[in-house]
């Protein structure tokens, strides 16, 4: 340590001889947050122009918890292990760094400025500046390795397909370039004042104790110039990284707290039209749905500015896996980009009326969703989809805009209460088959019965030839349960599940309304369905419906754990058992566990889990009205899923849903695994071994 | 340009199990829903892009009982700008000619350019369009599933077999029977209709329409329905039994009866 | 009773066989010979034709009827047909073009795609018709006092193969005056290949799982050669998704909605979602599975094998 002269600080350096470092700083912090303000201010004008959403302020300690776990937690990053890693890093990494970065700014007008208590002489100042130097050194190794990662490794997830518009490599590698540059700035600052002899303690291998020893024979004058040079950089950076923020996907750093804070708290429902307007309203509503980027809500807005681009809910998605044309990050950035365009910074707002859906969306793209929230369950900061899928669906329908495949089935619906058009005084014919029912007479509410249970039965389970055998399985079980259950019969209607979720509201408003009425002067005490779809409606959507509403599932691992019923030993023992969670039953509702111990309570059963399990079930392609949905798509997401099956081991993939197993005996064909791989429903096993 | 569509209401196939009553000579009507016929929707598409177009508006056109005003306002719900019901007792049991008289009393109401109607109906006659344009002596072209506006004149494609398409120019004002598939009809939600529910249908009788009613109506008709019945179809299939080449024989046979195999 | 007249279409300098149906369409209606009417341009040959078939035939022969334009064609018949007389056409894109107005010029009734003749009782004549996509039939009585015009479905008659008539050819194209319309024919525009439209076709041989192979599509496509005019080849999803079939020949209710005449579904197992698309015509269900569910919906059952049996009957539609 040959230098003994001390460095003088940026606060009362004069350059020029003349100009106080101290006015320069003030002048960069004016300046910085001056144009900070009126950047925000232009991102902030289109919320004030959206749909407003008062749900967004219910049930805080939801909110709080979220924020907890979501945001500070990063719980949602690990699940992509490297990129999560990385990402966790590097928030921390912020987080700590923001009062160093707070403090260094006011540093350069009042050279001994330190936040209350984070001063070197006190112990929490002296363990944050050990802390922080660790944490910088942490962020730009995380950083390089980021950089390395997107700009040479290129995971396929991040990759721009054509027509989705530029890469967004070149933005990613150089923000990370300036945060690391933030870094070295930082600690070449911190380092040259050690080397020139101020008294302060580096961590040893930290950036800044790098830098300490490898300047410690440089002379005084070129320490000065890196003291002042590594802050005024330092600075620059700050306030242009600050800046350049809310530019582009790196503006979830600001935004992502807000959007966690704000996320969704209800599961499974959908949003209504528009809050504060009631269903009678709507026939007022000039305009239905989301036509233009104004229609959607702030929060969704929000949505837009908050996407980190991480490209996981595409990654999950299964429209996307089989080259639909969705992919829900598009979804976002789209509509990013069109906002920024809309409401430029510096220029005045164009008025820009052109629907989104014919120029930035395709109509193909917004019926592609199958509503299964994969990419929900995924995004790491609450962005939602089904929800703005579902709105856009709303303004097609608006006008007129329905894929032909779909109006007959919406027609029928309406005129016929199920899909096929089938006449409804055969709703309930299943339930009149003598050979499986013998004696027994399934009670019927068209018969003048009624009964505490109401099995909710659904259109597919009515009257598909196939599936109806759900129904009779289910009502074998109920009687074993012990349960007095009966059903509606030809006063049934759709449940409307897939009604409101393709945008259909006033239909689906109309059997909402019939249900309901029909369901209170039933005078059920509780609903079971065996229609995961029917399930997720009736508790979800059906808010004025205040009875408790079951899976057939949930009734029977039930009914294991009480010992009403009890199962027989495994049929073949030498079959392997895989369960498929429906999205209806899993992801929207949480059901996971009950399904699988009603599997597990047959003696003797061999079972194995697929790769994709739980909430990372891959959607077997849709029930209700994509059945009739004609998508461009290259595989069948349902001929993946049996396959995944076969390749886990399991000779009969166990369905809890009837759209399940519409699409996986279709493609147990297609793949040609029939002989190999059979698709069974869960009632059906269940009452096998009753 | 003022173009009239002629829609029908009639029951869905789609919607609809037919089955006999039980006298046995009519369908089982109790259980029945009813749409507008399906070809009439194209018409009332190819119209509504013409006047997306050009200019003028599309008027809707039944002759039926008050039951058809749904069907009405669901044509309206699509953007078609009036409705009008063609509702007499005189008229109650006419056949195609007396459907045609009908109508023609109320093209002669207004000054329409062009004509539509769906290239059939439930009776699948296809016959109410030739005959209008035959009774207002116009030009006219059936099955016309591809048309283009031209100057006083209609480029259109006619489907005929083989699946080629016949072009023609004709004439307007013109009549034309639209084939489906020449556009792809919108959708009308429950909406659309709540939104049109209230909207006035001027409906016409016989006088106002000028109409002699012994020309049109049951007396007026020349073709009688007299019942329906279901030709007979046993339970499940009859099984084939015997050789290949006996089966062959007896199913050649079949295709000769049923599918004109020559 | 009222003279019958038959309007025969031709193409290409060939008469169409309907000519023969409607022969003895024309006797089921009046015992008295009908008069064949033979329009176009430079028709001697199509007239001859017809002379083997009925006894008396019209020759019309004009430039202008080159091409039958529905319209031109019309103004001509009113010109040759006296008003009263019964007029038959084969029911085609044809006849709806040209029948129901012409019925309004001659001032008689109109019937169209007629399915049977129950028989004449004075002027009032009892024929089969077809509604609502042909799930229901009727009986309907047709008053001829004043003349009728009346379209055949082809193959509602056995056609009159005897070729004997011996008869003599009039023409008349003198007499046919101002053919002047308002409609021009431009010309006739045949589909690109590849684009099939399986609504259209008369019998259509639907193929599922069953066939087994891609390779043995091929087995439905000589099918359908075989059987010529009409016949086209459609299949159930499981095809489509395989990729052996293109997407516009699927039925089902995700794909076609279809109407043939007759409907052979071979190795299709009868899936709701399949049968929801086969809204009509007579169905033959051909599956090795005695109980597939097809053959609940199906008119005649096969059990058989396709890839076995459809060669079998291929090679004996050939030798017909």
């Amino acid at each position: 340590m040959e230098n003994i002269e001390l460095l003088v600080s940026p606060a009362h350096y004069q350059f020029f001889g003349l100009v106080p470092g101290a006015l320069l700083s003030l002048l960069y912090m004016v300046v910085g947050l001056g144009i900070f303000a009126y950047v925000m201010w232009k991102r902030v004008a289109p919320l004030l122009k959206a749909k407003p959403d008062n749900s967004r302020f219910s049930d805080m300690p939801a909110r709080v918890k979220n924020i907890a776990a979501i945001w500070l937690g990063q719980v949602r990053q690990p699940r992509y292990m490297v990129a999560g890693l990385l990402h966790i890093v590097i928030f921390f990494g912020f987080l700590i760094l923001a009062i160093r970065t707070c403090s260094l700014t006011v540093v350069g007008i009042f050279p001994d400025f330190a936040l209350p208590g984070f001063a070197p002489d006190q112990p929490i100042g002296a363990i944050y500046n050990v802390l922080k130097d660790y944490t910088a050194t942490a962020v730009f190794i995380a950083c390089a390795i980021a950089a390395i990662r997107r700009g040479i490794v290129k995971p396929a997830r991040y990759a721009v397909p054509e027509k989705y518009g530029h890469d967004h490599t070149a933005e990613a590698v150089f923000v990370l370039a300036i945060i690391m540059g933030l870094m070295l700035t930082e600690s070449l600052f911190e380092g040259v004042l050690v080397s020139a002899g101020h008294k302060g303690f580096l961590a040893p291998l930290t950036l800044a104790w790098i830098f300490s020893k490898a300047f410690a024979s440089t002379p005084s004058g070129t320490l000065q110039f890196l003291h002042i040079a590594s802050y005024y950089a330092h600075e620059t950076l700050f306030f242009f990284f600050l800046n350049f923020l809310p530019m582009g996907k790196h503006f979830h750093v600001i935004t992502s707290f807000f959007n966690v804070l704000f996320m969704r708290v209800t599961r499974g429902n959908i949003k209504p039209v528009e809050y504060g307007i009631t269903p009678e309203g709507l026939d007022q509503l000039e305009s239905l749905g989301v036509k233009k980027v104004e229609d959607f809500t702030w929060k969704h807005m929000l949505d837009f500015y908050s996407c980190a681009d991480c490209g996981r809910c595409s990654d999950q998605c299964p429209a996307n896996l089989v080259g639909r044309p969705l992919s829900p990050r598009f979804i976002t950035i789209k509509a990013r980009d069109l906002m920024f365009k809309n409401y430029p910074i510096c220029k005045p707002s164009p008025d820009n009326q052109e629907p989104l859906v014919g120029t930035i969306y395709e109509a193909d793209e917004i019926w592609s969703c199958t509503t299964c929230g994969a990419c929900e369950q995924e995004c790491p900061i609450g962005i939602e989809y089904i929800d703005k899928i579902v709105d856009l669906r709303r303004g097609l329908v608006d006008d007129g805009e329905v894929p032909q495949t779909l109006q007959k089935p919406l027609q029928a619906i309406g005129k016929r209460g199920n899909p096929w058009g089938k006449v409804e005084k055969k709703r309930a014919d299943w339930a009149r088959d003598e050979e499986f029912f013998g004696d027994r007479e399934v009670k019927m509410m068209e018969n003048g019965d009624s009964g505490e249970v109401l099995y909710f039965v659904d259109s597919i389970t009515s009257y598909d030839d196939r599936m109806v055998n759900i129904a009779k399985c289910s009502a074998k079980i109920l009687d074993a349960c012990g349960e007095d259950f009966f059903v509606i019969g030809k006063d049934e209607k759709d449940s409307g599940n897939e009604v409101l979720r393709f945008g259909e509201e006033m239909l689906y408003q109309d059997l909402k309304q019939h249900n309901v009425e029909i369901i209170r002067e039933s005078g059920a005490k509780r609903i079971v369905t065996s229609d995961p779809h029917a399930y997720n409606a009736l508790k979800n959507d059906y808010c004025e419906l205040d009875l408790p509403v079951e899976h057939i599932s949930q009734v029977i691992a039930k009914n294991i754990r009480s010992g009403q019923i009890r199962l027989k030993p495994a049929e073949d023992s030498s079959k392997v058992y895989t369960y498929h969670d429906p999205c209806y039953l899993g992801r929207h509702n949480d059901v996971y566990e009950d399904p699988r111990d009603a599997i597990k309570a047959i003696p003797g059963i061999k079972t194995v889990e697929m790769p994709k399990n739980l909430d990372r079930s891959l959607c077997c392609s849709g029930g209700g009205l994509m059945l009739f949905y004609e998508p461009h798509e290259k595989e069948r997401m349902a001929v993946i899923r049996v396959k995944m099956a076969a390749e886990a081991g399991a000779n009969v993939i166990v369905c809890a849903c009837p759209f399940c197993m519409v699409n996986m005996e279709d493609a147990i064909k297609v793949a040609g695994l029939d002989g190999q791989l059979e698709a069974i429903e869960l009632t059906e096993l269940i009452s096998r071994h009753l | 340009m003022e173009i009239l569509v002629c829609v029908k209401r009639v029951p869905d196939t789609a919607e609809n199990e037919f089955v006999m009553n039980s006298a046995g000579n009519d369908i089982e009507r109790d259980d029945l829903v009813y749409s507008v016929n399906e070809w009439d929707n194209y018409a009332v598409e190819e119209a509504l892009q013409i006047v997306e177009k050009v200019g003028g508006s599309v008027t809707v056109v039944t002759a039926d009982d008050s039951a058809a005003d749904e069907i009405l306002r669901r044509e309206m719900a699509m953007g078609a700008e009036n409705g009008l019901l063609l509702n007499d007792d005189a008229f109650v049991g006419s056949d195609c000619k007396g459907i045609a008289t009908i109508l023609k009393g109320a093209v002669e109401r207004g000054k329409y350019d062009l004509i539509l109607t769906g290239a059939q109906a439930d009776e699948g006659a296809g016959a109410v369009g030739g005959m209008l344009a035959a009774l207002l002596d116009l030009p006219y072209a059936s099955l016309v599933n591809k048309l283009e506006l031209g100057d006083g004149k209609l480029t259109i494609g006619r489907e005929i077999e083989g699946g080629k398409r016949e072009i023609n120019e004709i004439f307007l004002p013109c009549v034309l029977s639209i084939q489906t598939g020449i556009n792809e009809p919108r959708y009308v939600g429950v909406r659309g209709i709540r939104k049109v529910a209230s909207v006035e249908i001027p409906e016409l009788g016989a006088a106002d329409l000028g109409i002699d009613v012994s020309s049109v109506g049951a007396p007026g008709a020349a073709v009688k329905k007299v019942d329906y019945f279901v030709p007979v179809k046993g339970e499940g299939a009859e099984m084939l039994a015997g050789s290949a080449e006996e089966i062959a024989d007896k199913l050649i046979e079949i295709l000769k009866t049923n599918g004109g195999l020559s | 009773m009222a003279q019958v007249f038959v309007y025969l279409t031709h193409s290409n300098g060939v008469l169409d066989d309907a000519a023969m149906e409607l022969a003895n369409a024309a006797k089921a209606i009046s015992s008295s010979p009908a008069t064949a009417i033979v329009a176009g341009s430079g028709v001697d040959a199509v007239a001859a034709s017809a002379a083997a078939i009925f006894g008396n035939v019209i020759k019309v022969d004009n430039a202008a009827l080159g091409y039958p334009n529905a319209e031109v064609v019309r103004k001509a018949l009113v010109n040759i047909i006296p008003k009263g007389s019964v007029v038959l056409f084969a029911h085609s894109t044809f006849s709806m073009d040209c029948a129901p107005g012409l019925s309004i010029k001659l001032g008689g009734s109109f019937v169209a795609d007629i399915v049977g003749i129950d028989g004449v009782d004075g002027s009032c004549l009892k024929v089969i018709r077809q509604e609502l996509g042909g799930e229901v039939s009727t009986h309907v009585n047709v008053d001829i006092s004043a003349g009728s015009v009346i379209a055949v479905r082809p193959g509602t008659f056995a056609p009159d193969e005897t070729r004997s008539a011996n008869g003599v050819v009039t023409d008349r194209s003198a007499d046919i005056g101002d053919l002047s319309v308002k409609r021009k024919f431009i010309e006739v525009q045949t589909p690109e290949a590849g684009e099939v439209d399986i609504t259209k076709a008369d019998i259509l041989i639907s193929i599922g799982r069953g066939i087994e192979d891609q390779d043995n599509i091929q087995l439905a496509m000589d099918l359908k050669e075989a059987i010529g005019k009409g016949a086209e080849v459609s299949c159930s999803r499981p095809i489509v998704d395989a990729k052996w079939l293109d997407a516009s020949r699927q039925v089902g209710t995700s794909g076609c909605t279809v109407k043939p005449k007759v409907y052979m579904a071979c190795g299709i197992s009868g899936s709701f979602q399949h049968v929801g698309g086969i809204k009509g015509g007579y169905i033959v269900a051909i599956n090795k599975n005695p109980n597939a569910p097809i053959f609940q919906v199906a008119n005649v059952g096969i059990v058989a094998n396709i890839v076995e049996f459809l060669p079998v009957l291929t090679e004996k539609i050939q030798a017909l």
